[in-house]
Order: structure tokens, then C-alpha cells, then sequence
């Protein structure tokens, strides 16, 4: 079955049309997993790319994401059913002290238009839940911070993962306004992110 | 009511009676590369430089940030602060979390600053206030406490006397704390706007306080940022806006700021506006 309309429906942040798209899709027999790559990933591809060229704002980029999200709902069963897996398991959040959210939700929603299993953590996220939430079997996690006196906390959280023996079996990416790439090395995360979009990329390099 | 801050014998009042205050933003190293570089190297040139631009394009008192991910904030706030008063006869505000930066700003400083800022969390007043009180400093109270931001301008009210009747038991007087009503990304939620609007007129409804707002973050995400700010600040005045962090050497935002002086009734004779009229006039080559 052509996914083409599918694909546009998530560009245009059409929800009800996505989910349309998604069940006529399956009516006709089209496996769940195609639809969730052809259809609504390579969507989100797309809308990541245009966000990061400035043909696309913040809210179309929400829109489209929430779109995917209602598309991936109704397929949710059957990609089940069929054992696809998810591409991978990430846990993010805001660190301790920070309460800022638009950024990390940005990234969260970009994750799994990517075909992640993203585990939202919030804001305010102490060290040890993110060292709770490897122990849970996340493969990547992601820090944000918004505040140069709350960034402290990356490291701290890294320490954590250090001491609980854990450290080498995580990818760490850490972003918002204050954090650089310089200061992702300094702390020994193993990647810095400045957007959502990149984000994506930058965990398909660590985890694939 | 009127807050009051000094620089040695220099007074700034910020109040709906007298011209909107710009706290210049300019000095913050965050996203600026060069500043933040030479700021660490401890080489305050470029602070100075955005000093002085900011004061001629109007800024009525200077925000100084040092906040460099890994550097001595303490030492860097102090030694930022000190090359400022240098080359700007203005009031500072002093731009950090850090209790330790913080004094060692207000230690060196001749006058009564601004501290940016305080939210409504016990642990931050606690440390904060006590500080302001020692200092004779004014606050900027921001309208978050421990349960994050108020959805609704009611509990956003809430906090904000929550934020006052804490100063007060500091004895920090209600003219001294500046609130900050958040401004929020409308691009992610287009609600945003407005709930922060509506909790401004709240406030000074029901407080009469002064109230300063970060207002850039409002159209983050968006095309055109600048005519967002632009009406989003002018909104904001309408609804008792008295002082925001911004920036200065905009010019339309420099002209935006007279225009809302002269109609809120703030430019007797609307002298500054035909003043800095005739100044933009000759600045264009004939």
C-alpha cells in the first residue's frame, strides 16, 4: 500500500488523518511494521529535517510529533503482536533543581518519532532515578538543563552512574541552553546535543 | 510603590510612575561564545564594551551574568561586576543562583542592587533573602515554588504574596521585591502568553508590586522573535510591567519602550519621545 498520504498527514500534524491513515493501513493487510518506518518514521525524519534547516517552527514540529504519537497508539497492538521491538530504550529528564521542560519534552517526543522507547522521567530528576532507570534497562540516557547552576548536576548524575557500576553499560547525551560540546567532554558524557532533531541523529550514532 | 536602587550617589526608582526600566541582559555568557571565552580568561573587555552600548541605548540598570560551566562563579561575578563600575555609572543586578557569587558581589558593590533572583522555594529564600536583608538589596521574586510554575494566574497570585510575605519576614519591605510573572514559550504551549498576562494584572491588582519579566523566552521557537517580544512587552506594560530584562541596543525595542512611556503617561510633553525622535531622524544619512 502507498504510505505517501500517511507520511504527509504526520508532516502536516494531522492527527485524525494519521490515525485514519494508520487503520486503513492495516485493513488492507500492510504489515505494522512497515508502516510504523515508511509511514510515520520516515515522517518524523523529515519533519526533523526541515526543523533543523528553519524551514520549520517549534509548534509544527509539536504537532507533527503528536500526530505520530496517535498513529504509533493504534499500531502500538499489532507491532506487539508481530514482536517488532523498539529501536532502543532511552530514559530522560530535567535534572535535579531544574524545572524547565519544553526542551527535554521536545527531545522526548523527537526520540520516539524515531521509533524509540523513551521513558519521560520529568523535571527535577535526581541522580538516582536516572541510575534507577539503568538498572531498568535504558541504553541511553538524556540530561537536560537550563541553568548553568543546575548543570552541575550532569556530573553528578554521571558520578552517580559511576559509583552504582554502571557507567559502561549507558550512552549519556546531555543538552539545553548553557550545556556545550566542551562541557559535555569535561564530564565525561558522551554526547552533547543542541536540538531536538540532533538529538535523534546523535543517538542512532551511539546505539544505532 | 517605588524601588529604589542606587550606585553610589546615583538612584534609578523603578515605578509605574516614572519611564519603563530596562535591566540591560547583554552581559550573560550563555550562548555567547566570545564573551563567555574572554569572560574565563578573566578578560572583561567585552563585558565593559556591552556596558557601555547598553547604557547609551538606555538601559536604566545592568544585569551582570558569569554563570561559565566549570569557571569560579564567585570570582568572575565579583571581577565582572567590578569592570562594569568602571565604565557605567548605573545600578547592577546581580544575575546567579549561587549564594557565594552573589556576596561576592554585594560585598564590593557601593549602593543597593538588584538580585536576580529568588523563587518562591524555601530552600532558595532562605539562603537569598537573609542575603538581601544584610546588603540592603532589592530582589526579583519569580513566581515558581517547589511545586513548579502555577498553571492558573490565582495560584501564580499565591505565590507571589507567598514570595512577599517571606521578604517581609526578613524584613525586606514589599517595594524592595520585584516580581517576575514567567515568561513562558508560546511556541510550545499557545496558552502560555496569556496565562502570564493575566497573572501580571493580578498582581498588580492585588499587590501593587513592581514586576519585571524576562520577556525574549516568549517566542522561542518561533519566526520573526522580535515583533513577539515587542508586543508581548507593550501587553505586558498595559497590565503593570514596570521593568524587564532585556535587550537595549534592539532599536525597535529601544523606541517601542518611549512610544508605551508616552501612552501610559510617562513623557510629560512627550519630550523624550520627540527627543529621541529627532536622534534616530539624524542618525539616517541624508
Amino acid at each position: 500500500m502507498d504510505l505517501t498520504e500517511l507520511y504527509n498527514s504526520v508532516i502536516d500534524g494531522d492527527a485524525p488523518q494519521v490515525q485514519a491513515g494508520v487503520k486503513a493501513a492495516l485493513a488492507q493487510g500492510t504489515a505494522a511494521e512497515v508502516i510504523l518506518n515508511e509511514g510515520l518514521i520516515a515522517a518524523m525524519n523529515e519533519v526533523g529535517r526541515r526543523y533543523e534547516e528553519g524551514e520549520f517552527y517549534v509548534p509544527e514540529m509539536l504537532v507533527s510529533a503528536r500526530a505520530m504519537q496517535a498513529g504509533l497508539a493504534l499500531l502500538k497492538p499489532s507491532l506487539v503482536e508481530s514482536g517488532v521491538k523498539a529501536a532502543g530504550k532511552i530514559a530522560i529528564g530535567t535534572v535535579k533543581g531544574d524545572l524547565h521542560d519544553i526542551g527535554k519534552n521536545l527531545v522526548a517526543m523527537m526520540l520516539e518519532g524515531a521509533g524509540y522507547e523513551v521513558q519521560d522521567l520529568g523535571v527535577d530528576v535526581p541522580p538516582q532515578t536516572f541510575v534507577d532507570a539503568v538498572q531498568g534497562g535504558a541504553q541511553v540516557i538524556g540530561m537536560s538543563a537550563l541553568l548553568t547552576t543546575t548543570m552541575s548536576n550532569m556530573k553528578n548524575t554521571i558520578q552517580a552512574l559511576n559509583e552504582a557500576g554502571i557507567r559502561n553499560q549507558v550512552k549519556v547525551v546531555i543538552g539545553g541552553a548553557p550545556v556545550t560540546e566542551d562541557y559535555s567532554r569535561q564530564i565525561g558524557a558522551d554526547a552533547y546535543s543542541p536540538d531536538a532533531s540532533s538529538a535523534v541523529r546523535t543517538v542512532r550514532q551511539l546505539i544505532g | 510603590m517605588e524601588t529604589r536602587l542606587t550606585f553610589k550617589d546615583k538612584a534609578v526608582v523603578i515605578s509605574p510612575d516614572q519611564p519603563f526600566a530596562v535591566i540591560g541582559e547583554r552581559i550573560n555568557p550563555t550562548r555567547r561564545k566570545k564573551l563567555a571565552e574572554s569572560m574565563a580568561l578573566g578578560d572583561f573587555s567585552v563585558v565593559q564594551e556591552d556596558a557601555r552600548k547598553q547604557v547609551e541605548a538606555g538601559a536604566k540598570i545592568l544585569d551582570v551574568n558569569a554563570g561559565i560551566p566549570g569557571a569560579d562563579e564567585p570570582a568572575l561575578l565579583r571581577g565582572a561586576v567590578q569592570a562594569v563600575m568602571e565604565v557605567a555609572q548605573v545600578p547592577l543586578c546581580f544575575d546567579s543562583a549561587n549564594p557565594e557569587a552573589l556576596r561576592a558581589a554585594l560585598e564590593v558593590y557601593p549602593g543597593k542592587a538588584l538580585i536576580n533572583s529568588t523563587t518562591a522555594e524555601e530552600s532558595m529564600m532562605g539562603v537569598v533573602l537573609p542575603l538581601a536583608k544584610q546588603y540592603g538589596a532589592a530582589v526579583i521574586g519569580v513566581i515558581t515554588d517547589e511545586n513548579g510554575i502555577p498553571a492558573t494566574p490565582e495560584a501564580r497570585l499565591g505565590v507571589a504574596r507567598k514570595l512577599i510575605a517571606r521578604a517581609a519576614d526578613y524584613g525586606i519591605p514589599a517595594e524592595d521585591m520585584v516580581i517576575d510573572c514567567l515568561a513562558l514559550t508560546v511556541g510550545a504551549d499557545h496558552k502560555a502568553g496569556r496565562v502570564t498576562l493575566d497573572s501580571m494584572a493580578r498582581v498588580r491588582d492585588e499587590l501593587g508590586v513592581n514586576m519585571s519579566l524576562g520577556a525574549s523566552n516568549v517566542s522561542f521557537g518561533l519566526p520573526d522573535r522580535k515583533i513577539i517580544n515587542i508586543a508581548y512587552l507593550s501587553l505586558a506594560i498595559a497590565r503593570g510591567l514596570t521593568a524587564a530584562i532585556t535587550d537595549p541596543t534592539i532599536p525597535e525595542i529601544q523606541t517601542m519602550l518611549l512610544a508605551c512611556d508616552l501612552l501610559m503617561g510617562r513623557d510629560e510633553y512627550a519630550m523624550r519621545w520627540i527627543k529621541s525622535f529627532r536622534k534616530r531622524s539624524q542618525a539616517v544619512p541624508a
